[in-house]
């Protein structure tokens, strides 16, 4: 492969700012969280590890040694995709910021946020099905057309991808665990499907990228970025799957039996 | 409290599903295991893959990945009801099992071509123990289910 590095202007300074993305994120939740502790119950301490973990996650995606490194390694690549667009997601998730920045608003804000979140194109956005789509179908058009090599030659483009596939990979988490407030709920076996079909699309895609390397990766790199994405896939997909059956676990447990007779 | 007749029989299908499930996971963890990794014997990707075999083998995939964690968490459901039928349970995880080493085995090894058992080897051997391993499983997981039939008057172990 040609080694199509960006030009980043480097040393300590510029790093430095790239960091200020993600120390702003932390300390945002952070202060929403503790803000809203004056009016609300305190806000669970595993939510802040959560951010936290998730805010690395994607900051370890992005800047730094691995980033640097996928920009000639499709394998350092793949584990920044498994990081941004699988873990982060989950992460971020189970720290509920929707929830948490529900609670933090005044009444009112509050109200023309759920407004919004009961929108029509949100409920779109939050279908298992259109979900899955714009994650697993984006990875597709990402590895099976140029765009891969056009994302190593222009910044833009690079920082478009990104986005996107976090955005998608917290969409795809969201319409799938049922965390935070979801306009319309689907049922668990409708859901399973959908699970089950795009968790299937993922892994037919990392053998396919074993077997026709994205343009400008070489067959070695292609082989080994295949198998990272598919056994890297399987382990946060484990972790999806348990959490999905335990939200089923939950919801679907004995009810007590009340004799009205009594 | 013990196992109740009345909740084996309400959660018949749900022991028979859990079981199959569980079966089909576990054959398949076999399968990525034993023959993947330690024996190295399948291959990740066998070039003469066509298509259908790779979506096969894709939904396989994460159908028993699903599997496994779902047949334990219908298991642990069932004993909270104290509806777990162990007979038939287990039937099913053979049933299960059986059922999709003999997909492999034939559909996807021999009719799909996803990969062979073992490479540069004479491979009908190999192929004859697969099959009829599973075609045991399977026999062996119908017989204990026919036996925990819904007519079937022995629910042992129930007061």
């Amino acid at each position: 492969m040609e080694p199509n590095h960006i030009h980043h202007v480097s040393g300590p300074p510029f790093e430095l700012f790239q960091a200020l993305p993600f120390v702003l994120a932390i300390l945002i939740y952070f202060l929403l969280a503790l803000f809203s502790n004056r009016r609300h119950k305190r806000w669970p301490f595993i939510r802040y590890v959560c951010w936290i973990l998730g805010v690395l996650c994607a900051a370890a995606a992005l800047i730094g040694p691995i980033a640097t490194l996928a920009h000639e390694n499709f394998t350092a690549h793949m584990v920044g995709h498994l990081f941004l667009g699988m873990l982060a997601p989950l992460l971020f998730v189970h720290a509920a910021p929707m929830t948490l920045l529900m609670r933090t608003l005044r009444v009112g804000s509050a109200r023309r946020l759920s407004r919004i979140l009961k929108s029509l194109p949100v409920s779109i956005y939050c279908n298992p099905v259109v979900a899955s789509i714009l994650n697993i179908g984006g990875l597709w058009v990402l590895y099976t057309t140029e765009l891969y090599a056009a994302m190593q030659d222009n910044f833009l483009l690079h920082i478009l991808v990104h986005t996107h596939v976090f955005l998608a990979g917290y969409l795809y988490t969201i319409s799938i665990l049922y965390i935070e407030p979801v306009p319309h709920r689907y049922s668990f076996v409708f859901r399973t499907v959908v699970l089950i079909l795009s968790l299937a699309a993922h892994g037919i895609l990392s053998k396919y990228i074993y077997a026709h390397p994205p343009v400008g990766v070489l067959r070695e790199q292609a082989e080994s970025g295949g198998m990272m994405m598919y056994y890297g896939g399987d382990l946060v997909e484990l972790v999806l799957i348990f959490l999905f059956c335990q939200q089923w676990y939950k919801a679907a447990r004995p009810r007590a039996v009340v004799s009205i007779t009594q | 409290m013990t196992t109740s007749h009345d909740a084996r029989l309400k959660y018949f299908g749900r022991n028979l599903l859990s079981g199959c499930l569980l079966g089909l996971g576990f054959v398949a963890f076999i399968d990525e295991a034993i023959f993947h990794q330690i024996l190295h014997w399948h291959h990740f990707y066998d070039k003469s893959t066509p298509d259908i075999g790779l979506v096969s083998d894709g939904i396989f995939h994460a159908f028993s990945w699903f599997s496994t964690i779902a047949g334990a968490f219908l298991v642990s459901d069932l004993r909270r009801r104290n509806a777990w039928w162990p007979k038939r349970w287990f039937g099913g995880i053979l049933l299960g099992g059986g059922a999709f080493q003999l997909y492999d085995g034939t559909i996807q090894h021999k009719l799909m071509k996803i990969h062979q058992i073992r490479y540069n080897v004479e491979i009908a051997p190999y192929d004859w123990v697969w099959n009829i391993i599973a075609a045991i499983l399977l026999i062996a997981g119908l017989i204990l289910i026919f036996q925990t039939g819904r007519g079937s008057k022995v629910l042992e172990g129930t007061t």
